[in-house]
């Protein structure tokens, strides 16, 4: 990647590019094992005997990569991208974005060796050990700094929503990783959390859930607020709208941890409180989706030409399909079913896979022709391609799970007329083969669409365009 | 909780929500200084913002969320020391023993507080407790020829004991077979409700201290040879005998083991950390931990009975 073809002199567009690539490599990779630990669900003896190729080792490694690898460099390239373009200034410090650069990539390589190593601080979303973390801390702040520092000298005078989001976001992020991870080392690869017990388990679950609120949320609302009406060409429905839902979003999520930790030895008072507080956080997220949504009014008509904005569009109906749902899992009457069955994973898919993944892609399909001067993707019809392979991936994976999880809710609570179980545990794992199943196929299709993505981006970097017509929607096989 | 964090955590719930309210409010009426409808006069990289309206059917939710949230904190314990005016609570916490836990059940029946683990646990007894006293008043030599019974104690013993004995209760390594005629402690209806009620512990030391490693070989060579197996070196087998003395203080001076210390027969080809040489030596090297929880307390003794019922039926000629 050469300085050679920066478009626009005055932004660095450097770490922008390749962040915007390593979206893609770790896209892919990500998103292949999670399509490897699928099958072995199906086909156990895929792990080969071998303990590094075990579901409990890659699980983690797949959650690492996915998010924070394919997640985080999403968000890395779109908000050091959005923060420049709408504070109309280049980045504070190059050799600061650089280190964020290098260093983020060193921090998903030590996971991609230690996790299937087998080493873990065992704390869910947040498994790698003690000199990792420290190296995320470091990464994280110069990341933090590089981002406030630029909104510092901006040439503008307000601030942009896609802005507030993202600095809620990192600054969140920064707390929760500092807190949770406190631990003490007994060596170098291995340590013992500085909590114990309940408290341990709702620092982990303030953790986890805001892992979800502010990395997966709230970041990529702020890629939502830019790339939405960008790629749409219309204006932000209403500015009020993101006022009152952008701080009613932020100062509700960091309640509604104890929500993942129903019905266990959490203090009652936790566990309500977590919940009324899940119930209320629907309203603000539902006005995220809206004000997305409605921004849109007016250029519907684009859809049917532009699958790019398709992606963005359906990321957003994922969006509020889940914030729905998941506050309707944490009330305690319905967790009964849901907690501990596959409904729990269809629900974190249809945000990962519906709204995080889609609504990057959308952006880095608009971001790779800007970044590299070019006039537009090397093939639109391809774009449309992976549209369908992934809206059909989601839909598979979503339905399976859905369909897996409510089964196993019922048959672990079905009793007999003398008060015992009805099934046994293994009884309910044979009725969710066939879903596991499923779910590998949804899989497939999604790491299939992230491969179209990245020939596409590849012809499109090396300078090709294809030849194609006008794009028609109702031309398209698919 | 002290009554500091309980006004802490009351404090910053409500003053949470009540700013949610009115964050709500204030954004209801148009203070921007931009005519509804209007843009707001600022642009970032081309986007330009609308100050509409918040739409009306959103605002309501809002206000129906926060109503509900805060009938239920009413309702429910949440705001710190505050029980609810349900007087509802899940279950008694902070309890280490049985007898804490009865003492507590009875003593927030006096007070009228519903725990709910308790109501079901009291519904459930109603409801099914007399099918269990049923059972219970038969011996299980009969029980274990009653079909129905039969199934009521395999749904037990499917949801309790498969998971270590598997559930064909065929075992695995560690874990005894219950479906053959060998007994570790005894295969008695008395010893198995022996067994489920008070769990076992069985402890083989290691000899490598005592017997050097030439010393196992050797006795390893005479414990194999005590099920005829084929292609032993007779030397060490004659000097394992002569070592053998040290292990008949429990499994007998023929081998055949003790039901008392829960000693296995080592003559009958059946082992429970394994037969072949290596696991021999390892078992005799540094010894054997085995651990049957008790399931008194989890079970009770009536479900123990048809558990009992079905375990004794599968050594049983039927």
């Amino acid at each position: 990647m050469s300085d050679a073809i920066q478009v626009h002199p005055e932004y660095n567009y450097k770490v922008i590019r390749q962040f915007a690539v390593m979206t893609v490599v770790w896209g892919i990779i990500g998103m292949a094992i999670g399509v490897l630990i699928a099958a072995q669900l199906y086909w156990p003896a895929l792990n080969f005997d071998t303990p590094w190729l075990t579901f409990s080792r890659l699980r983690p490694l797949h959650t690492n990569s996915v998010i924070f690898a394919f997640g985080g460099c999403a968000l890395f390239a779109t908000s050091l991208y959005v923060v420049q373009r709408t504070c109309q200034v280049r980045l504070f410090s190059d050799k600061l974005a650089s280190f964020t650069f290098w260093g983020w990539q060193l921090v998903i390589v030590l996971a991609a060796i230690t996790l299937p190593m087998g080493l873990t601080s065992s704390k869910e979303y947040a498994e790698l050990e003690w000199p990792i973390d420290i190296l995320i801390a470091i990464v994280w702040m110069s990341y933090v700094i590089n981002f406030f520092g630029t909104m510092i000298i901006r040439k503008v005078s307000h601030i942009y929503v896609a802005n507030w989001f993202f600095g809620a976001f990192m600054l969140t992020v920064a707390v929760l990783h500092i807190a949770n991870s406190m631990a003490i080392p007994v060596s170098l690869t291995k340590s013992y959390s500085l909590y114990a017990g309940a408290v341990d388990a709702m620092i982990q679950w303030w953790y986890g859930h805001n892992a979800v609120g502010f990395f997966l949320t709230a970041g990529f609302l702020g890629m939502m607020y830019y790339f939405v009406p960008k790629q749409a060409g219309r204006p932000v429905f209403s500015y009020r709208l993101s006022v009152v839902h952008f701080w009613a979003l932020i100062s509700l999520y960091i309640w509604a941890g104890p929500h993942h930790l129903h019905y266990t030895a959490l203090p009652d008072w936790t566990q309500s409180l977590g919940m009324a507080m899940s119930i209320i956080l629907f309203v603000p997220s539902w006005g995220g989706m809206i004000n997305g949504i409605m921004t849109l009014s007016g250029a519907w008509h684009k859809l049917r030409t532009d699958p790019v904005l398709r992606f963005l569009v359906v990321s957003l109906s994922f969006y509020g399909m889940s914030t729905f749902e998941g506050p309707m899992m944490a009330i305690k009457t319905v967790n009964a079913l849901s907690h501990y069955t596959d409904w729990t994973i269809g629900h974190v898919h249809s945000g990962a896979l519906g709204w995080v993944a889609m609504v990057s892609i959308g952006s880095i399909y608009h971001l790779i022709p800007i970044l590299f001067g070019k006039a537009k993707m090397y093939s639109i019809k391809l774009i449309n391609t992976h549209f369908w392979l992934a809206t059909a991936g989601v839909v598979l994976y979503i339905v399976a799970m859905w369909a897996s999880g409510i089964t196993q809710g019922l048959m672990w609570s079905a009793i007999n007329a003398d008060g015992t179980l009805t099934y046994s545990f293994v009884e309910s794992l044979q009725a969710s083969k066939p879903f596991y199943l499923m779910r590998f196929l949804g899989g497939v299709l999604v790491v299939a669409g992230m491969l179209i993505m990245a020939y596409n981006v590849f012809r499109t970097i090396k300078g090709h365009s294809l030849k194609e017509p006008e794009f028609q929607p109702d031309a398209q096989a698919a | 909780m002290s009554s500091f964090w309980s006004i802490w955590i009351s404090v910053i719930t409500l003053g949470s929500i009540l700013g949610c309210f009115l964050l709500l409010r204030w954004c209801l009426s148009n203070k921007t200084g931009v005519k509804e409808g209007d843009d707001m006069h600022h642009e970032f990289d081309g986007i330009i913002e609308i100050n509409n309206q918040l739409p009306r059917w959103w605002t309501i939710l809002f206000y129906v969320c926060i109503v509900w949230a805060l009938v239920y904190l009413l309702l429910f314990p949440g705001l710190g020391n505050f029980k609810g005016l349900l007087n509802w609570q899940s279950s008694n916490q902070n309890i280490r023993s049985l007898a804490e836990s009865k003492a507590a059940v009875a003593a927030l029946a006096e007070n009228g507080i519903i725990s709910e683990y308790d109501r079901e646990i009291a519904q459930a007894n109603e409801q099914f407790g007399p099918i269990f006293d049923a059972y219970y008043a038969r011996p299980i030599t009969e029980l274990a020829k009653d079909e129905e019974a039969l199934k009521v104690g395999q749904r037990l013993f499917a949801q309790n004991c498969a998971l270590c004995h598997g559930s064909d209760a065929g075992g695995q390594r560690g874990f005894p077979s219950l479906s053959d005629d060998d007994w570790l402690y005894g295969g008695s209806p008395e010893k198995i409700t022996e067994t489920l009620l008070y769990g076992r512990k069985a402890m083989m030391p290691g000899w490598i201290d005592v017997m050097g490693e030439q010393g196992i070989k050797e006795v390893t060579a005479y414990v194999l040879s005590l099920s005829n197996r084929p292609d032993l070196d007779a030397g060490l087998v004659s000097a394992g005998k002569d070592r053998f003395g040290a292990c008949a203080a429990c499994h007998g001076m023929d081998g055949k083991g003790n039901q008392l210390v829960g000693a296995p027969n080592l003559t009958d080809q059946i082992w429970l950390y394994g037969g072949t040489e290596k696991s021999v030596i390892e078992t005799l090297t540094h010894g054997r931990n085995g651990v049957m929880p008790a399931f008194k307390d989890t079970l009770g003794e009536k479900k123990i009975h048809l558990v009992a019922s079905y375990v004794y039926s599968l050594s049983q000629d039927k």
